[in-house]
């Protein structure tokens, strides 16, 4: 019977290593299989640079100023004034509450020498007033915070039946990775930069074309989410002409970061030539290098997702009606130029890598002929 | 008469010998001590990596429009490093000093369930491998690209097949799933060892606060995972059977997933914060050579926290346009569960107070987990004001806010805890000298790295993007958490260094190193299989103060 134990060791000892040298072995040649597979997939001519980008990441005529500490809206003023309040509070506790912490450690630490050191100190099993007073106190803060929320959250917060009579509708749409901006009143629709006139209340009806987004500019009012199949309705209005920039702030995927948002304040005149001008069709110039251009951009793929007034009417993608008329583009992340537009046609992925937008590997003389179409739509 | 032999844990001679039996005997093992050593080391590892996965994240964003990694490696390491902390790290290692300590706290021989409690931990391992083998195995073989890309909390519809054909995100899916079913036998496990296995003595009010903590995670566990199982599996069902619970396309709904999500999500938060209180809870009176501070109201606070829990989780989504009347009221609720967080903070405070503190290194993780997590919680506050978390919700400022609450707060009770009981664990001690070096390393690191992350927000950084543009502003705030990663990671390589030096070389610890007063610290360090011979009785709280104080016991006062 003393064998019994012994036999068992070794019968496990060999599973054991049976069970580890398979294990390696099967995954050497498991990592082996993908690498090989994997590099087959991934085998791809070298791009060639033809193009390439100036500017990246420049915002033209416009200071990133996303600060929440510089409103420049109603809404955004009475939001401020809330959070000082609440940072004055948590400010308040926080020295308080530290500072009993601090104070502690000082005057309670054990000293060398101390003649009462062999003694344990006075073991204290708690004190009802003191506590009732913990206890009651902050109830009293948070009674408070309470109501000061909930007044705040009544006069910034619309619902669905609060449109001010004045508004200006405007639907925002958000994709993956640029917004889309409706103007229902003004037959107007374009995309990442918001035009709105001064002093005059915005109303935003905010969803989503495919996955969440969240629709942020801090100057101008706190956020709010794009949900597909969801309308949230959000207010704002600014006080003052200028340039205010935003970005989506819920996760949307590979190119969250690249999703930004320019909102051109003008003025009453300036706003109304402004939406004149874009409710129009597109320019149609007509030079031999120009209808060339159309006709590439008809030809390929770009007429499926891209629309432009009196031509073709894809929905997938920016309108490209009045593309000039923009500063930036690719979700607001470059600026505008000729020299722009022909690296992003020549290679999207190079620029943004991971967005919708392929490389339709156009001929150098194309890019250069679609690209003297785009400019002309002004 | 008859002569019962000795009790050992497997039918493997006591003391194994040769490395394969050694390791068969941990693989096999049933008993609470080994398991939750298993829990604590393998949530370490899983630490290590998920720190190195912060690590590239900060080297991406130490400067704008860098170009370290790519938006797609970007947006892994966010959702790696988020799931991987919550659920591979928090979790576990919480839960295992809970398997390792809770039996020897309430003097009984082992967990309710042991072979439960070992499938636990072998669930959650192979769990969280499942996870991890999509770098490999998700990459290439079907088109896809690696790791999970969604965000630890993997909103809808972005999870659906329209959006993420790959299947990356099953094993998001099943790599949480099964650990969670582990998660939730240990839940199960302990609340039933603490209900049904206390000592001769131990009565509900007699039990440390560290075993009371236990006990609510335990069924908060109970209570929050099987909701985020239930959604993951409706997520399985929309990505592979064509049901549509969140695919808004066809009347599913997106907000669906996010109210399902947090409602198991926000007591996740507690799951990974209570148990740190009753670590800090134990250590806190025991260097400050005190009784703690108003332990009825610390127990009511404790289960005031965890059902409050459950009315919160609405907080997470003040942005997704609800109406101003549930805005209000999860306001409400939240500030509400500043209470009794408060209470507990105030009776740590009492607790410390006319004590006689000593400032070994446990001692310096709890004052420090104080003081952090005082931050860390007012502001939480500070988003739990509704308009003002339209401001900074989604931007770095909440990060930098769960940052103190989880590293200043759990993170660093953690810490203390290993500091405290790895002389019980092991039979050494760890060296105080590096232990106070890598402390106020860390501190200095972690304020370095999550302070600037408020300041972040507030100049309109959301988080999650990959990249920011120059002269925004943010330069400087992302450079100084770069470095503060930086500082964090000498700090974290202080303490690998001491835990392997002290394991070989450390001082011999002896039973009760710090002097304290719970159960654990009557039995020999490392404890024998079967913990107590006989088994203890209490008549107070302290039962080791009554021994050490015969002419002064506590019940007579309590």
């Amino acid at each position: 019977m003393t064998d019994r134990g012994s036999t068992s060791d070794k019968v496990i000892t060999r599973a054991w290593w049976i069970l580890i040298i398979t294990t390696i072995v099967v995954g050497v040649l498991g990592l082996f299989l993908m690498y090989v597979l994997t590099g087959q997939i991934e085998a791809e001519d070298p791009i060639v640079e033809r193009f390439t980008p100036t500017d990246v990441f420049v915002q033209p005529d416009a200071e990133w100023n996303t600060s929440i500490l510089e409103p420049r809206s109603p809404e955004s003023r009475e939001i401020r004034k809330l959070s000082w309040l609440v940072f004055a509070i948590a400010v308040g506790i926080f020295v308080v509450v530290e500072g009993l912490l601090v104070y502690a450690i000082i005057r309670y630490r054990r000293r060398k020498g101390d003649p009462e050191d062999t003694r344990e100190p006075v073991q204290l099993y708690g004190s009802n007033p003191v506590e009732i007073a913990w206890t009651v106190i902050p109830i009293i803060i948070v009674l408070v915070l309470c109501l000061a929320t909930i007044r705040t959250i009544q006069t910034v917060q619309p619902t669905k039946g609060e449109r001010p009579e004045n508004a200006l509708t405007v639907e925002v749409i958000g994709h993956r990775w640029w917004w889309e901006f409706r103007y229902p009143e003004l037959n107007v629709v374009t995309a990442n930069e918001l035009f709105i006139p001064v002093e005059r209340p915005i109303w935003l009806e905010i969803t989503s074309a495919d996955v969440i987004h969240s629709f942020w500019v801090p100057e101008l009012q706190g956020k709010m989410d794009a949900i597909p199949a969801h309308t949230n309705y959000w207010k704002m209005t600014a006080e003052e002409e200028g340039t205010y920039l935003g970005q989506c702030a819920e996760y949307c995927g590979n190119q969250h970061a690249n999703m930004l948002i320019r909102v051109e304040v003008l003025d009453a005149d300036g706003f109304g030539a402004w939406a004149q001008q874009q409710a129009l069709p597109a320019v149609v110039v007509d030079t031999e290098e120009v209808n060339l251009g159309r006709e590439v951009f008809m030809k390929y793929a770009c007429q499926n997702c891209h629309a432009i007034a009196g031509l073709c009417d894809g929905t997938y993608a920016p309108d490209l009606t009045h593309l000039m008329s923009r500063v930036t583009f690719a979700g607001g992340m470059i600026p505008n130029t000729e020299a722009n537009l022909k690296a992003w046609i020549d290679d999207p992925q190079q620029i943004k890598p991971g967005c919708d937008m392929p490389a339709l590997k156009l001929s150098t003389k194309e890019i250069e002929q679609v690209v003297a179409y785009l400019v002309t739509l002004k | 008469m008859t002569v019962l032999p000795k009790p050992t844990s497997a039918s493997l001679p006591a003391t194994p010998h040769g490395i394969l039996e050694r390791v068969h005997d941990w693989v096999t093992t049933c008993d609470h001590k080994k398991l939750g050593l298993l829990y604590i080391f393998s949530g370490l590892f899983f630490f290590l990596i998920g720190g190195i996965e912060a690590g590239i994240m900060r080297w991406q964003l130490a400067q704008p429009a860098n170009d370290v990694v790519g938006p797609v490696t970007f947006n892994q390491m966010f959702t790696m490093h988020g799931t991987t902390m919550v659920f591979l790290v928090g979790m576990p290692v919480l839960l295992g000093f809970g398997n390792y300590l809770i039996p020897l706290m309430i003097g009984t021989r082992d967990m309710a369930f042991p072979r439960l409690n070992a499938w636990g931990f072998w669930m959650f391992l192979f769990g969280g491998l499942l996870l991890y083998f999509s770098f490999i195995g998700s990459s290439g073989l079907f088109g896809t690209q690696g790791a999970p890309d969604v965000g630890w909390f993997a909103y809808a519809p972005l999870t659906s097949r329209t959006f993420n054909r790959g299947n990356n995100v099953d094993y998001w899916i099943l790599g949480i799933l099964v650990s969670g079913f582990g998660s939730m036998a240990t839940g199960i496990n302990l609340v039933v060892t603490i209900l049904c296995l206390r000592c001769k003595g131990m009565t509900l009010m007699r039990m440390p606060i560290m075993v009371w903590s236990m006990l609510v995670t335990g069924f908060l566990v109970m209570i929050a995972l099987p909701v985020l199982t239930a959604a993951q599996v409706m997520l399985l069902f929309d990505r592979f059977l064509g049901s549509h619970f969140f695919n808004p396309q066809l009347d599913g709904s997106a907000l669906l997933w996010q109210h399902l999500f947090w409602f198991f999500g926000h007591p996740e938060v507690y799951i990974l914060i209570i148990p740190a209180f009753g670590f800090i809870s134990e250590i806190v009176p025991v260097f400050s050579r005190k009784v703690i501070f108003g332990y009825t109201m610390m127990v009511i606070a404790l289960v005031w926290i965890a059902f409050q829990s459950m009315s919160v989780w609405a907080h997470h989504m003040f942005a997704v346009g609800l109406d101003p009347s549930l805005n209000a009221f999860f306001a409400a609720s939240t500030f509400l569960i500043a209470i009794p967080t408060g209470i507990k903070v105030f009776n740590w405070l009492g607790t410390i107070w006319g004590g006689r503190l000593s400032f070994h290194t446990p001692m310096l993780y709890a004052l420090g987990f104080i003081g952090m997590f005082v931050i860390g919680g007012l502001t939480g506050i500070m988003l739990a004001t509704v308009p003002f978390d339209w401001d900074v919700s989604d931007s770095y400022f909440v990060v930098g806010h769960f940052h103190y609450v989880l590293f200043g707060g759990t993170i660093f009770a953690i810490f203390g805890a290993v500091f405290y009981w790895f002389p019980k664990m092991t039979g050494r001690m760890l060296s105080e000298t590096l232990g106070k070096w890598q402390f106020w390393i860390l501190l200095i690191g972690m304020n370095l790295t999550f302070g600037p992350m408020h300041i972040s927000g507030i100049l309109g950084m959301p988080r999650r993007i990959y990249t920011y543009a120059p002269d925004r502003g943010l330069d400087i705030w992302n450079l100084l958490s770069s470095v503060g990663y930086l500082v964090q990671f000498i700090a974290i390589l202080i303490f690998g260094w001491n835990v392997i030096h002290s394991l070989l070389k450390g001082r011999k610890a002896g039973p009760d190193p710090w002097d304290a007063w719970t159960l654990e610290w009557a039995t020999t360090s490392p404890p024998s299989d079967w913990n107590f011979n006989p088994l203890p009785s209490v008549k107070s709280r302290r039962p080791l103060w009554d021994a050490k104080h015969p002419e002064d016991p506590d019940y007579e006062y309590e």
